[in-house]
């Protein structure tokens, strides 16, 4: 079980690796919002300690407090970048497209 | 079940890596992050749909909570304001993975009955992610100007503090995994790894603070790969390990772009405060100043006229009237385009974030190595509050702080305006020689009050 994880946690760096390295400079800033929001995924680890029960007041308030920090920076981290690239988007050629 | 559940996680590794794919374009990068949105969405369903989950009531409070929190703040937040929301949606993803990795060392009495990858993945998991927690909202405080964004050291103690901090989180981390479960352990360890966080990231000065966004963003990302490893989630330790490399390509790339080693900004220094021009330094030098009318009609007689933007336009939010006086010279027939440095502003394409807003047209800004030999055509140069990435020091002055640093070569066009509030430094702390140049005139004020006045007079010719 271990290895197979490892093996995946070499594959998915390398494949970070090749399709992030051919980002255009003017993407940098929507691009690092983005792998933000997807680190969000945390998400997923408060969801699984907490649904699959946990005993203990704190227990449960620690993590309602990871699951809507998660969720804060999934939902947050979309969100901003949604706002960013939409300024990217193809404008209308304007006057006739000039160029 | 599991199957499914194992299924519907390879779907969303295909649409985060398929959305990151889209992010590489200008024109397909919004439906790029909605695919992987949508990803997200399915590995939250998927996981979910795991038998035997439970709490429901206290799931959808946290993700309420969330909700109601993040949407908002993404909302309104100015862009502007768009590193350090950046800097605060990485953190609270830290703060995450260090809280499960709290919860799970309370609940399963100490790591010490775990197999031993589980109690190294989780210890690290909790290290880094508290870091990046402490250190990301350091960099927003910083970046919010609710800290001095200039260095704040401990001077001769820094790096010893920083040593001493690293090793006691290390220490208390080998005792644990050694069988270790009284829990002020772990809060130690918590506690050491988020001073950690914020005595790296106090020192260091506003012009490194992107690279070290950016090294907080893949260190989460890490993180999150970590805990996938101790709760052997697929899904976690393939978006993790994804942020993970990006970010650390990201990080390097923008560290060269200033010339700067990453360990070299890590450890603290440049940036502001001690750096001084090793070149006429105490020295009074008489700059030229200009008028908004002179720069007006300077610009109208050109061919072509080249915008360095810098933090100082947005600061100013000077990106529209920037755009409208663009407008007014294309109108007289003038080439305009913008020249963008890799590190202007305060995160790699900043400036392109900011020109988007203001509806500049994509193909007018230029990338540095492309308008670098367009200068010695360009008839005005007009720098709009950027200071550091033009001075010819870099390239000229091998005593200079920044001196190998990539930069616009604005000295090279036939006249240069600055549009400056003052004769202040820009973050490096140090002089620029192009101020001085006999080529440079310098135009003070605000720059979006300048340059609507520049705009007014356009309009009047």
């Amino acid at each position: 079980m271990l290895v197979g994880s490892l093996a995946i946690l070499v594959l998915a760096g390398f494949v970070g690796f090749t399709v992030i390295s051919k980002v255009p400079n003017t993407l940098h800033t929507p691009l690092m919002s983005g792998t933000n929001a997807i680190h969000g995924i945390v998400l997923l680890g408060g969801l699984i300690v907490l649904g699959l029960g946990v005993e203990g007041v704190l227990n449960k308030i620690l993590l309602v407090i990871a699951i809507a920090f998660g969720t804060i920076n999934v939902v947050g981290g979309f969100l901003v970048t949604d706002r960013m690239l939409s300024m990217f988007k193809a404008k209308k050629p304007e006057d006739g497209g000039d160029k | 079940m599991t199957t499914f559940i194992a299924v519907l996680y390879i779907i969303s590794f295909a649409l985060f890596i398929y959305g990151l794919m889209g992010l590489t374009g200008p024109r397909t990068a919004v439906r790029g992050n909605w695919i992987a949105a949508v990803g997200m969405v399915i590995a939250v369903i998927a996981t979910l749909l795991t038998p035997g989950m439970g709490n429901w009531l206290l799931i959808a409070l946290g993700v309420a909570i969330g909700v109601v929190v993040g949407v908002p703040s993404a909302r309104k937040v100015k862009m502007t304001a768009m590193p350090q929301m950046v800097a605060l949606f990485n953190g609270v993803g830290g703060g995450a993975v260090a809280l499960i990795a709290w919860v799970e060392f309370r609940t399963t009495e100490g790591y010490a009955h775990e197999p031993a990858y589980v109690a190294i993945a989780s210890l690290f998991a909790a290290i880094v992610g508290s870091v990046s927690f402490w250190g990301s909202n350091i960099a927003f405080g910083k970046l919010q100007e609710l800290i001095a964004g200039r260095p704040i050291t401990l001077g001769k103690l820094q790096q010893p503090v920083n040593a001493l901090v690293l090793i006691a989180a290390i220490v208390l981390a080998v005792v644990i995994a050694l069988g270790g479960d009284a829990e002020l352990l772990m809060i130690g360890l918590l506690v050491a790894a988020g001073v950690l966080g914020v005595v790296v990231v106090l020192p260091i000065g506003g012009a490194d603070m992107p690279v070290v966004i950016s090294l907080l963003n893949a260190l989460t990302g890490l993180s999150a790969a970590a805990m996938g490893l101790a709760l052997d989630n697929t899904a976690l330790i393939v978006a993790g390990m994804i942020v993970g490399a990006s970010g650390s390509i990201l990080t390097n790339l923008m560290a060269k772009a200033m010339n700067r080693s990453i360990p070299a900004i890590v450890a603290g220094g440049f940036g502001g405060g001690t750096a001084v021009s090793s070149g006429g330094s105490g020295e009074v030098r008489p700059v030229r100043s200009t008028s908004a009318s002179d720069t007006a009609i300077q610009m109208a007689y050109a061919n072509k006229v080249v915008v360095v933007p810098g933090y100082g336009m947005a600061v100013a939010q000077a990106q529209h009237v920037v755009r409208e006086m663009a407008k007014l010279l294309e109108a007289k027939g003038i080439t305009v385009a913008y020249a963008i440095h890799p590190v202007a502003g305060r995160m790699p394409g900043h400036m392109n974030v900011l020109l988007a807003e203001a509806d500049v047209p994509y193909e007018q800004l230029k990338e540095m190595d492309e308008i670098n030999s367009e200068f010695a055509q360009t008839d005005v140069a007009l720098v709009i509050g950027a200071n550091d990435v033009t001075n010819p020091a870099a390239e000229t002055d091998p005593g200079s702080p920044i001196y190998g640093m990539p930069i616009l070569k604005v000295n090279h066009s036939r006249s240069v305006i600055v549009l400056k509030r003052g004769m202040s430094s820009g973050f490096a702390g140090i002089d620029n020689e192009l101020f001085y140049d006999a080529k440079t005139s310098m135009l003070f004020g605000d720059a979006k009050s300048s340059v609507g006045e520049i705009v007014e007079e356009l309009k009047a010719l």
